[in-house]
């Protein structure tokens, strides 16, 4: 019987509980490279697009994952109790700040949004959509919150990188981008450095 | 008329914050946010605050912040400026630059909601515990402060006598602690508590991990879980 590689790879996707790195594959099929691995997500992500079925191969959090396409989730919201609430527009608003500015405190989120956050970094922190990553040490000894891998997977993210520059976000919403000038595209492509540093 | 136009708009809007009020009173007049005549936008900024008021509304003291600031910036505009002063800033740049920050921040937020949301638009195969018959052996109960300082206790009483009186101090912080263990967790996502310790750990580790566990169970990073049958305590990551 030969190896093959793609079949061992497609088979421990079908059974893992979330996403599979690279190098987790790579760990378990120790005797193949890592690029004969990469290949062959690639083929079966291509398989499975190609198939037009009902689920396909994402690529997430820094991993790879069965997941279904998003026509078929009225039947699949009949099958399954829900479990997963979607978030109001002010824990979005915090969620975003705090996935473009980390690492930051609790200050630097409501400096941004004018109100108080307490309530929702709470909510946050207990759907694991963001993490405690120490102090700042400087008078109070304020927590420093970042976005943890739930959340990349909660919004079918690659990595941090994948979310938009503020300036290809303004170029999806029009409404706001008539009132944006070359100047504040600058500013905006200083913040996306931010981002990618540290992600 | 801005007392008509209020009444429309309150009904279909509630501002979060003095923010978001900002951001409205500025689409609503049309306003170009490199160029806000500061007069107009406090005028009816104010205007909100009142009606606010006289409907018992419980003001925040963000939105008397915000009416602070926008009071100041016109009093600023109205200075004149003398030859020989170093020519400032826009003083509005005060409230350009957050409101900027803050749309865009909004925009980010748009994103977030139109992606496909797990559990709602996608799913995954999953392996929730509901699906499976809860194995009684292995089921956990939540603990509190006391079993934990008893489990404490049992380690403690296991540690050999030449680490009992140590007073080398110098130990890690309860902070690098913190972060050790949620790296562990991370990998793990649930731990025992034995496992936390080496056999040969001294006092001052010991406490250093126990103190660590206490604050990050008060931060609500890790929640406890005691086993029934064998009484270990677990925990585990949130």
């Amino acid at each position: 019987m030969t190896l093959n590689l793609k079949n061992i790879v497609e088979s421990l996707l079908f059974v893992a509980e979330g996403p599979l790195t690279v190098k987790f594959i790579k760990n378990i099929l120790s005797e193949s490279d890592i690029q004969e691995i990469r290949n062959a997500l690639q083929e079966l992500q291509d398989e499975y697009e190609a198939r037009q079925g009902g689920f396909y191969l994402r690529e997430v959090a820094g991993g790879y994952q069965f997941c279904t396409c998003p026509e078929y989730k009225e039947w699949i919201q009949r099958m399954k109790k829900p479990h997963s609430t979607r978030l109001s527009k002010a824990a979005l608003e915090t969620l975003a700040i705090i996935a473009y500015k980390q690492p930051l405190i609790r200050s630097d989120i409501e400096h941004i949004r004018g109100v108080d956050c307490g309530g929702i970094l709470h909510m946050l922190l207990e759907r694991k959509l963001i993490r405690v990553l120490g102090r700042k040490e400087i008078p109070g000894r304020p927590l420093i919150y970042a976005t943890t891998k739930e959340f990349l997977e909660l919004f079918d993210l690659k990595d941090l990188k994948d979310l938009p520059t503020p300036k290809e976000i303004e170029d999806l919403t029009p409404s706001t981008a008539e009132q944006l000038d070359e100047n504040a595209f600058k500013n905006l492509k200083i913040s996306a450095g931010k981002v990618e540093k540290s992600a | 008329m801005i007392i008509d136009e209020c009444y429309k708009i309150r009904l279909e809007n509630i501002f979060e914050g003095p923010m978001d009020l900002l951001v409205y009173l500025i689409t609503k007049n049309e306003i170009n946010i490199y160029d806000i005549p500061i007069a107009l936008i406090t005028d009816q900024y104010l205007e909100y605050l009142k009606w606010m008021k006289s409907m018992d509304v419980d003001l925040a003291g963000d939105f008397i912040v915000m009416a602070a600031t926008l009071v100041h910036i016109k009093s600023k505009m109205l200075l004149p400026i003398h030859g020989d002063e170093e020519p400032e800033e826009d003083p509005r740049q005060e409230i350009t630059r957050p409101l900027l920050e803050y749309l865009q921040m909004k925009s980010a937020a748009e994103f977030l909601a139109e992606r496909n949301f797990l559990g709602a638009d996608t799913f995954v195969r999953n392996f929730a515990e509901e699906d499976y018959p809860i194995d009684k052996g292995n089921e956990m109960i939540r603990v509190g402060l006391f079993e934990l300082i008893q489990a404490f206790q049992k380690i403690f009483a296991q540690m050999s006598e030449q680490h009992r009186v140590d007073l080398t101090t110098d130990a890690i912080s309860i902070k690098d602690k913190i972060s050790e263990l949620v790296d562990i967790l991370e990998k793990k996502g649930s731990v025992g508590l034995d496992e936390l310790y080496s056999k040969n750990a001294g006092n001052s580790e010991i406490i250093i991990t126990f103190l660590a566990i206490l604050e990050m169970a008060k931060l609500c990073i890790i929640s406890m879980f005691q086993q029934v049958q064998t009484g270990d305590i677990r925990l585990l990551y949130l």
